[in-house]
């Protein structure tokens, strides 16, 4: 059978190495795991007859009792265990939406800058704000222990035309003393929901507190470095540093040396009693901006200007979560509350000049002071009732705050507004793998503007089972 | 103020001296038998309770923290932990407990798996590609268990190695005269056919010949359905069983449902320490499964 071909081609390739093609090679691989896997079949199934015969033998005259098993007798059958059987887990993730909203032509929030900078779609931003039917991002997971020492992840995003790195980072496993190091390109540690993924997300969208802060992804993401230290007690107390190139949003890429961006994080967590856990953190991000652009409306001259801000960035974030379930089994019903609030405030200088080739604005090369203090925040609580069905609730407010243009607010509209959002959800999974979620959400995030969206969205998991985060 | 620091240093410091040998069980049978070998020698630590499923636990702070202080982690493998044990150890910074070192314990690595798939495709639900992980029901695994944990909690606390040998002897000991014991008492449950809602009575009814005859889950970890259900109600005739079996942590609907329809009697057992009054440690587990087992038979 497998085993002649097997070793006529392995002596093949060893004798004329350089003959063989890669794909000999794999072929003569494939051969190898194949018989591989049957051998570990037959043994399966022949150790399973052995304990069937094993307990037919000790039982069936039932009145004698066996004689005490010598401890030695049976030798320990230490199979490899699956995460190294499948090297590396592969995971891949399939999600979708239909979505029915107004169609406005640049979408954004009323009083605050677009993380996207300057975007004139034709009232289609990528993404999760497309209308219709779409496909999100699929994300293509790869994780594996590298050695002993460290483990690695990518997450490939692929969108049409176009294949992102949304993260790929290794992470330390043999440092000790509670400490972990996490490095490459990663999702930051601050917040709750920013080091997830939108399909961890209880909710079709991000809230709108994350899409003034990060963009429509989200969640921050930098390139860099990330040092955390778990204190050895007995309530969970974690801290957080990270360094970073800090070229996202609210920062912008600059061509230096040295950190662009830092943040740093603290969380304390406990369960009370064996059905309620809880976490809550504080987090705070500081990064920088050069020439970051905005539009804001010319109000002398009524054509659109195009501003670059350059500057800091500081964030400050405050979260909460508290999850509960009967007897802390999660799988029949359980309830998750979640609120995150953010402070954010930026100071530096803002240059005004034209959005288009010779349409002229009147603060055309005006630079002045540029100070703004915004805060946000959202509530939610979602409960499963049955292990198939959950339902959620989400309201969220931002507050345009402080925006203090200096001369250059003499010339642009500097909107105030009260963004605010309420979303309901109920979804339902036919397992850990697949979920199809109906949500409607009334959103007011855009002034003068009641946009109430329905949205229908699946996500379906293949591969690997990733553990997902508290 | 000036008073609280040094304090809360000293009850930092005085933490890990607790014990000799710091155990972070994940199920409460391994916690069981942690400290029967263990004894005063041990500290031991059960991330769940007999009430939680545990195929869908979350990677709590609380186990985090927990993780974080543990010489040892034990485990019942298999895949049984994979949603949230893997992000626990790695997220503990404790370089001790990883996969692969002294300070990682599978249960299933020392016992012969039933059940051991062919061939893995989640259209069959969620299935274990490495067997079925809900071993300890079979008592004999148990020792087999215990003596590699001893084993390895005499290398990992070298000075206290003797106390732990000696520990596994006298609880193999007893352990072997309990088994003589349930073998006895449960053989009138030999070739009983039955029931259960979750696969997680295979080793039990392996060992005691209780025959299987469906579960009321359609799939492995997917939620009993009235079509499924009522199937088995019409396979009752042809292929009748004596009683539905399930754990303290499913749901008593389904099984009830059957009950009803069939008369049959719905058993609730054990499964792990804890599960019922009577299952206070392992011998209380398998004492108090024989007597529900025996009772549901009458």
């Amino acid at each position: 059978m497998h085993k002649p071909f097997a070793v006529a081609a392995l002596l093949a390739a060893s004798c004329g190495a350089q003959a063989a093609t890669d794909n000999d090679l794999a072929a003569i691989r494939g051969q190898i795991d194949e018989m591989k896997k049957s051998y570990e079949q037959r043994i399966a199934a022949l150790e399973q007859k052995l304990v069937q015969a094993e307990a037919q033998a000790k039982s069936s005259p039932p009145p004698v009792p066996p004689a005490p098993a010598p401890v030695a007798e049976s030798r320990p059958v230490a199979a490899a265990t699956p995460a190294s059987g499948f090297n590396p887990e592969v995971s891949l993730i399939l999600q979708g939406q239909y979505k029915d909203m107004k169609n406005v032509a640049e979408r954004g929030i009323t009083g605050f800058v677009p993380a996207g900078g300057h975007d004139h779609g034709s009232g289609t931003i990528e993404g999760i704000n497309k209308r219709g039917f779409s496909l999100d991002h699929t994300e293509l997971v790869f994780a594996a222990n590298i050695d002993p020492y460290w483990r690695g992840q990518a997450i490939i995003a692929a969108l049409d035309g176009q294949a992102e790195v949304e993260e790929a980072w290794f992470q330390s496993l043999g440092i000790g003393q509670g400490i972990g190091l996490k490095a490459g390109r990663f999702r930051s540690g601050i917040g709750y929901l920013n080091e997830q993924h939108p399909h961890m997300w209880d909710f079709a969208d991000a809230p709108l507190m994350y899409q003034a802060m990060f963009g429509t992804e989200g969640g921050y993401a930098q390139d860099g470095v990330q040092l955390k230290w778990l204190a050895p007690t007995p309530v969970f107390l974690e801290f957080g540093a990270e360094f970073g190139r800090g070229a996202n949003f609210p920062g912008s890429d600059r061509n230096k040396n040295g950190s662009g961006a830092g943040a740093l994080f603290a969380h304390v967590g406990d369960d009370l009693g064996i059905a309620h856990s809880w976490r809550a953190g504080l987090s705070y991000l500081k990064t920088s901006a050069r020439e970051r652009e905005a539009h804001f409306e010319d109000t002398v001259n009524g054509v659109e200007a195009l501003s670059k801000f350059t500057g800091d960035s500081t964030t400050w974030l405050a979260d909460f979560v508290w999850k509960w379930a009967p007897n802390g089994n999660p799988k029949y019903q359980n309830f998750k509350f979640q609120s995150e609030y953010f402070l954010r405030s930026e100071k530096g200088d803002l240059s005004c000049g034209e959005a288009e080739a010779g349409v002229a604005v009147s603060c055309q090369d005006i630079t002045s002071g540029y100070r703004t203090r915004q805060s946000g925040w959202y509530t939610q609580g979602v409960y499963q009732f049955t292990p198939n069905w959950r339902a959620g609730l989400r309201y969220e407010q931002l507050d345009s705050g402080t925006r203090d243009l200096g001369e250059n607010g003499n010339y642009l509209a500097v909107d105030h507004y009260k963004p605010k959002k309420t979303t309901a959800m109920i979804d339902y999974s036919w397992s850990e793998f697949s979920r199809l979620r109906l949500q409607f959400a009334q959103d007011k995030s855009m002034q003068g503007i009641t946009d109430n969206q329905v949205t229908m969205q699946y996500i379906m998991s293949l591969g690997a089972h990733g553990a997902h985060k508290f | 103020m000036s008073k609280l620091f040094p304090t809360l240093l000293l009850t930092l410091a005085s933490l890990p001296a607790w014990a000799n040998l710091n155990v972070f069980a994940t199920v409460p049978e391994w916690a069981s038998l942690a400290r029967e070998i263990g004894g005063d020698k041990v500290r031991v630590y059960s991330a769940t309770n007999a009430f939680q499923d545990p195929h869908r636990i979350e990677a709590k702070p609380s186990l985090l923290a927990q993780a974080r202080q543990a010489n040892l982690v034990v485990a019942a493998g298999a895949d049984l932990e994979i949603g949230w044990l893997p992000l626990v150890l790695r997220d503990s910074g404790n370089a001790a407990i990883q996969a692969g070192r002294p300070g990682y314990f599978e249960a299933a690595n020392f016992v012969s798996r039933l059940e051991v798939p062919t061939s893995v495709d989640r259209a069959q639900g969620d299935i274990h590609a490495a067997g079925n992980p809900h071993l300890h029901l079979d008592p004999r695994n148990v020792l087999k268990v215990g003596e590699a944990l001893a084993g390895r909690m005499a290398e990992l606390d070298a000075a206290n190695a003797a106390a732990y040998q000696a520990g596994y002897k006298s609880f193999a000991g007893k352990w072997q005269a309990a088994m003589a014991r349930w073998e006895k008492e449960a053989a009138p449950l030999r070739g009983v056919p039955v029931l259960v809602h979750h696969a997680s009575f295979l080793y039990l009814a392996n060992w005691l010949g209780l025959k299987e005859v469906g579960t009321l889950e359609p799939k492995p970890g997917i939620e009993p359905t009235s079509g499924h259900l009522s199937s088995l109600l019409a396979r009752q005739q042809t292929l009748p069983a004596k009683m539905v079996l399930r754990t303290a942590y499913n749901p008593d609907g389904p099984s009830q449902w059957i009950a009803g329809k069939t008369g049959l009697p719905a058993v609730l057992l054990p499964y792990t320490v804890g599960g019922t009054a009577e299952a206070k440690d392992l011998f209380g587990l398998f004492d108090d499964t024989v007597q529900r087992l025996l009772k549901g038979l009458r």
